[in-house]
């Protein structure tokens, strides 16, 4: 079980130098996190989801601003795991190895980090593919390596960039919740960023609604539903009317994008 | 917490055995592979008959059984035995050398953005130039000894493995040094976890290139510059018409090319079994 952690951005800025000049990713982006909370992060595509998950796990420095956590400004190291979206499993080791390569990193003993890790597995229900190799697995499956591999970490903040993006809607709702399961039981504060609104909503706690050029945070959205959510709750009229809320303010974005010349 | 099925419903025992089918199989002749022995034995019978009906001359082409004859005299009395062992000193002490250093130099200019600036040019102008016409310079730095031709090999060994090991590294994927990164991995972690294995299947592909380059340059050096050596011997061959010795000598030289190529191969498939499709 981690220590809860608490996150607080101020301020953020982050600015890209290309060959065509300066592209602004991230403007003024501030909020603060609540205690274990499942935080949504949608946006259009290029608003800077993925940048602000990667300032966050300290992959990338912000321009200026700070990140707060647990009231400190410090090295990110070792507090958050992030889950990319593809290509984050290492192809050249096993479901085993992948899952234990954090606790590899923190020096743990082989046969210890193996025994962990298959406890990890397991409770993704991949323990007969541990000796697989990540293209042996289907796309869906080697998210829940991935997801395992981050929750072993024990990092107190779990960043999750559209990590169901390319399932299909079944297998994407099976492994909805067994998220929600593992972030019941290992108490993690999560960042979830999502093209999926509807997905945003049944899963978090908060959302964020960014909008782009520069990303900036437009809205915050608490949501009512209680948990565990079923079908009914994805039937419910007040979801449909955040979802609804939602896209407004996407599709406003949206026109701005196609009216508004640069 | 509850253990959950794969919603597809495959199960570990399906997907390893597609793995193995997808691999080639090295020791089990396929029919083509029959067949076409069966086009070299067929070849070799005519060969045979045409040289003792008189049609083939066997000055020129000497009966297949005349240089399988040859070839059982030749390591009896120990001279195709010295004569490979040579050879395969200087290839693989070559190799070795211009490999290791291609290597090492291939694995840091594909991790260091301005060294691989800095050297890139020198190589790019160095590398097109055939290696055995700098044997004569080559002479004049190290002498007219042993050290010149394994210098030469190794020269030639060193582009092949550099120029595959950076494009190897080059080609692993950011993510994989972000997550690395990510999870608080030192420089040594990324180096063996991340930058060697990503970097391996064409690093294999570079000691296969390599390899073949090692024993091209070691039988021309011979061919030129050596008393012993399978190249010295094709030479020598060929300058007193001992074209049966010629024929042994070309057919050993052939052999060590195919044995190299199968050893590397079967090396491959053992150390990268992540990888299904064989580029090799
Ligand atoms: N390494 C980089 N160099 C230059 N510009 C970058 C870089 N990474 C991101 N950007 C720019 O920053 C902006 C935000 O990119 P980011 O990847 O964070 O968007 P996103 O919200 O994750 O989009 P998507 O939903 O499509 O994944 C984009 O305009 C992009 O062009
Ligand atoms: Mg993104």
């Amino acid at each position: 079980m981690s220590l809860f952690m608490e996150l607080s951005c101020q301020h953020i800025h982050k600015a890209f130098q290309t060959q065509n000049g300066t592209i602004i990713a991230l403007e003024d982006v501030t909020f603060r996190t609540k205690e274990k909370e499942f935080l949504c992060i949608v946006g259009p595509s290029g608003c800077g989801k993925t940048t602000l998950l990667k300032l966050i796990a300290g992959l990338l420095k912000p321009n200026s601003g700070e990140m707060i956590f647990h009231g400190e400004v410090s090295d990110h190291r070792s507090r958050t795991a992030l889950v990319f979206q593809e290509h984050g499993l290492f192809p050249w080791m096993t479901v085993l190895d992948n899952v234990a390569f954090g606790l590899e990193i923190r020096g743990i003993r082989k046969k210890e980090r193996h025994e962990l890790a298959q406890t990890f597995v397991q409770k993704v229900g991949l323990s007969s593919f541990s000796h697989n190799y990540p293209h042996e697995l289907s796309v869906g499956m080697r998210q829940r390596v991935g997801i395992a591999r981050a929750f072993i970490a024990d990092a107190p903040i779990l960043l999750m960039d559209e990590p169901f993006g390319s399932i299909d809607a079944q297998t994407k709702r099976f492994l909805q919740e067994e998220l929600l399961r593992l972030w019941k039981d290992h108490q993690k504060l999560i960042l979830y960023v999502t093209h999926d609104i509807e997905e945003a909503v049944i899963l978090a706690d908060r959302i964020l609604v960014m909008t782009g050029h520069p990303g900036r945070i437009r809205e915050q959205i608490s949501i009512p539903f209680s948990r565990p959510r079923d079908l009914y709750t994805r039937k419910s009229a007040d979801l449909t009317e955040i979802k609804w809320h939602i896209w407004k303010i996407l599709e406003d974005e949206v026109q701005k994008g196609l009216w508004i010349p640069d | 917490m509850a253990h959950l099925e794969d919603p597809r419903g495959r199960s570990a025992k399906r997907l390893m055995d597609t793995r193995l089918k997808d691999r080639p199989h090295l020791f089990l002749f396929h029919s083509e592979k029959w067949f076409a022995m069966g086009i070299v034995i067929a070849g070799l019978m005519a060969w045979e008959g045409g040289v003792r009906l008189g049609k083939i001359s066997s000055l020129f082409f000497p009966a297949p059984s005349v240089i399988l004859l040859t070839s059982i005299q030749l390591i009896m009395n120990g001279k195709l035995t010295t004569h490979l062992g040579i050879t395969l000193w200087r290839v693989f002490l070559g190799f070795f050398l211009g490999g290791i250093s291609g290597l090492i130099l291939g694995l840091a200019m594909g991790w260091s953005r301005s060294l691989r600036m800095i050297v890139d040019p020198l190589i790019a102008a160095a590398h097109p130039v055939p290696k055995i016409a700098i044997l004569p310079l080559i002479m004049i730095l190290f002498g007219i000894g042993e050290s010149s031709k394994i210098v030469v090999i190794a020269v030639a060994t060193f582009f092949p493995m550099l120029i595959n090991t950076v494009a190897g590294v080059r080609q692993i994927h950011p993510i994989h040094f972000e997550v690395a990164q990510n999870y608080g991995a030192g420089l040594n972690k990324i180096l063996t976890r991340v930058i060697v294995p990503g970097s391996l299947p064409f690093v294999l592909t570079g000691a296969r290139l390599a390899l073949n380059m090692a024993l091209l340059l070691a039988i021309a050096v011979e061919l030129v510059s050596a008393q012993e050596g399978l190249g010295a011997m094709i030479w020598l061959a060929w300058q007193t018409l001992r074209t049966e010795e010629l024929y042994v000598s070309l057919f050993v030289t052939a052999g060590l090319g195919v044995v190299f190529n199968f050893f590397l191969q079967r090396i491959t498939l053992h150390l990268v079994p992540w990888q299904t499709e064989q580029r090799i």
